[in-house]
């Protein structure tokens, strides 16, 4: 098993966001996390990634079999886990050059390996660059700086593949890309699909699902799974909307 | 008396000082450059060294710095070693460079230059003797002795520094790079007086350093003038890389004549205390103006950056951009005045300083301001001091860059606002260069002097190249 969360309680300055979440994510997966917005979606994609503004309160994440609890950001990334952006950050003056070939050398020292060549670093870039359809010579320019919306989530796609991660968590990608940026996100999720890695994609509309096709949905409401099932419970859940939902739960 | 050793700098030595040698400082003066210097004297006098009860010098005490002692040199020591001086060229970069050693011009043989286009460049106490009506004409009609004590205590004492001539219409096909060295047995306590001169529709561009190579303490008032005529351009790169025991004043004057255009760079990678005072006069309309400044600082290093610009006429434009990256118990001060009289209409003024704190301990005092007396322009200011920016942080480290190589690109990231200006390639790489050994602490002066230079191992021999000053 690659992902493992158990009764995870999660928040932020003293208030509960997540209240039990659990959930399994094998190799070879696709996971689509769904819900309402201010569900817990968000914070359970930064819980998982580490981000130390939020507390776990109770519950754990195992990841490999392994207790993520005292691992950095940086060791997570290290160790194959990768968020993508809801809102990717730009970082002036940082070229994504720079910055990815930084990340890669830092994650192949990390494994114990030589930084990669510089000739070979350019090639791999030039190589994912096409897998997601970027035709543009962004690699002079800042991170995600001066990026239109599509161009951003493009950018953390190629990035999840030159970084090759195990464990992807897509946090909203489709959000606000048009539907020929919507089909070149998914192709690219597709492409980097294989039997040893796991995508979970948190997304509010079904909309992303027609071209990403998930394995299990989970529907995550007040901060808790509180529906499973294959990739018709998403369907289902954009034909009746999240307040068959709410009715559910208050019944 | 000339030499004084080891004593503390106060207004009662100085004016002793100055009294005692007031023959030896007038000897090679016009007529019209020794009343300059009366005139100044007195006006130290008067003034005397600024301290804290001046707004201009509220947050910057001078008194500690002062009260080290300090030798006073009014001949050029004997045991120069001007080697050390030229070890600071940037390689692959093709320059004229010209340096100064403990506040004297220096050179093999020949201290003052007159190159086939015109260009004069050289040592200023000889351009006084054989260029005299040049000088006149600009020497201290730029820089104010009557408001600033410093500047005042300058032209009273100033024996040489460097002066370069361009004359109109002449483009200096390379840059010109200044190298001020400070290295000595003894703490010292020097005034070099620099007078650039950019002639009309001509151009230059300057690179101008200080630096120290040992750990000795040192005081510098340094006085510089630049005149640039009208549609003239001035490339100008202050660069300051001094040891933690240094003092340095350094006093700029700008005189832009119509539609003059100057892009000015101040590096500051070390020093003890750093005060930079800016002044830039539009002299005449249309002219424009780029103020650049970057400062990196830790320890308990001051920097304190003072830019006053005056739009005296229609039609000009200028923009300040300060940057600062601040750790330990390091402060930094920007203090930008911008004045916009009733007849600089159009005028377009823009002033930005941005500050990071790495510690609690760290201090910034901004204060951008503008004073407006006419209703037709543009300006704006700005200032921000904060962290380093956690959401960048948390994006770079979910990436696998560890924290501190995060930390490092996001202050180079800062810092490369202010470097990517710079014009000469081969000197942003430089600098760039400088930024990064800087932020990660391995930045040192001597050996690795600002503008590193050659190994010991594999000394610069200085020579003057003449085919890469004539045009």
């Amino acid at each position: 098993m690659l992902l493992q969360i158990k009764n995870l309680h999660a928040g932020i300055n003293g208030k509960e966001i997540l209240r039990g979440v659990n959930l399994e994510v094998n190799k070879g997966e696709v996971h689509a996390i769904m819900g309402p917005n201010g569900t817990g979606k968000s914070t359970l994609a930064s819980v998982i990634a580490g981000r130390e503004v939020f507390d776990v309160t109770a519950g754990e994440i195992l990841y490999k079999g392994k207790n993520l609890e005292a691992l950095s950001i940086e060791d997570r990334a290290r160790e194959g886990i990768f968020l993508g952006f809801q809102y990717p950050v730009e970082i002036p003056g940082v070229s994504i050059t720079n910055f990815l070939r930084t990340a890669v050398n830092e994650i192949r020292k990390f494994k114990g390996l030589d930084p990669l060549p510089g000739g070979d670093f350019l090639r791999l870039m030039e190589e994912k660059k096409r897998l997601v359809e970027i035709t543009s010579n962004l690699t002079n320019r800042s991170v995600n700086e001066g990026f239109s919306g599509g161009e951003k989530k493009k950018n953390e796609i190629f990035q999840m593949a030159m970084l090759e991660p195990m464990l992807a968590i897509l946090d909203e990608t489709d959000s606000g890309l048009d539907i020929d940026a919507l089909r070149i996100v998914a192709n690219g999720v597709n492409k980097l699909r294989r039997p040893d890695n796991a995508f979970v994609v948190i997304t509010h509309y079904q909309r992303l699902l027609d071209y990403i096709v998930p394995d299990f949905v989970h529907v995550l409401f007040e901060g808790k799974i509180v529906k499973s099932g294959s990739k018709e419970l998403a369907i289902e859940l954009e034909e009746k909307g999240y307040d068959w939902i709410k009715k559910e739960q208050e019944a | 008396m000339q030499t004084e050793h080891n004593e503390i700098i106060s207004k009662a030595r100085l004016i002793g000082l100055f009294e005692k040698n007031r023959k030896l400082l007038v000897r090679n003066d016009t007529k019209f450059l020794a009343v300059k210097r009366d005139k100044a004297f007195a006006s130290f006098v008067e003034l005397g060294f600024p301290d804290t009860s001046l707004e201009s010098w509220s947050l910057t005490d001078l008194e500690e710095c002062l009260a080290r002692g300090y030798d006073y040199h009014l001949h050029p020591m004997k045991e120069m070693d001007i080697q050390k001086v030229f070890r600071c060229n940037i390689p692959h970069l093709d320059t004229a460079v010209i340096g100064q050693l403990n506040g004297w011009y220096v050179s093999k043989d020949v201290p003052l230059m007159k190159l086939g286009n015109g260009i004069i460049m050289g040592s200023l106490a000889e351009a006084r003797k054989t260029y005299p009506q040049l000088i006149e004409k600009y020497y201290g009609t730029m820089a104010d002795d009557m408001a600033e004590g410093l500047t005042a205590l300058n032209t009273a004492f100033a024996q040489d520094g460097v002066f370069i001539y361009v004359p109109d219409h002449v483009k200096s096909p390379r840059p010109v790079q200044l190298i001020n060295v400070i290295h000595h047995g003894e703490n010292l306590f020097l005034q070099p007086r620099n007078l650039i001169v950019v002639g009309a529709n001509a151009k230059l561009s300057l690179v101008h350093c200080d630096d120290s190579y040992n750990h000795q303490a040192s005081f510098s008032n340094i006085v510089t003038e630049v005149h640039v005529g009208a549609h003239g351009v001035l490339d100008h790169y202050k660069l300051q890389n001094l040891n933690n025991e240094s003092t340095l004043v350094s006093s700029v004057y700008f005189r832009l004549e119509e539609a003059a255009n100057l892009e000015s760079h101040y590096i500051s990678l070390n020093g003890g205390m750093l005060r930079n005072n800016i002044r830039l006069l539009f002299n005449g309309p249309h002219g424009n103006a780029n103020i650049y400044g970057i400062y990196l600082m830790d320890g308990r290093q001051h920097v304190d950056n003072q830019v006053f610009v005056d739009h005296a006429h229609p039609g000009c434009t200028s923009h300040e951009m300060f940057k600062g990256i601040l750790d330990e118990h390091a402060h930094a001060i920007f203090n930008g005045h911008v004045l916009v009289r009733r007849d600089a209409v159009k005028t377009d003024a823009r002033q930005t300083n941005k500050n990071i704190l790495l510690t609690d301990t760290a201090r910034v005092n901004s204060k951008p301001f503008l004073e407006i007396y006419n209703d037709d322009v543009k300006c704006s200011h700005g200032s921000t001091t904060g962290q380093l920016d956690t959401e960048s942080m948390f994006y770079m480290r979910q990436r696998g860059i560890g924290e501190d190589t995060a930390r490092m690109l996001l202050m180079f990231a800062f810092a490369d606002e202010i470097v990517s200006k710079i014009a000469i390639p081969q000197l942003r790489q430089r600098i760039e260069d400088m930024v990064k050994k800087r932020l990660q602490g391995e930045l040192q002066i001597c050996e690795q002097c600002v503008l590193h230079c050659s190994s010991p191992e594999h000394p610069v021999e200085f020579q003057i190249d003449m085919s890469k000053i004539l045009a």
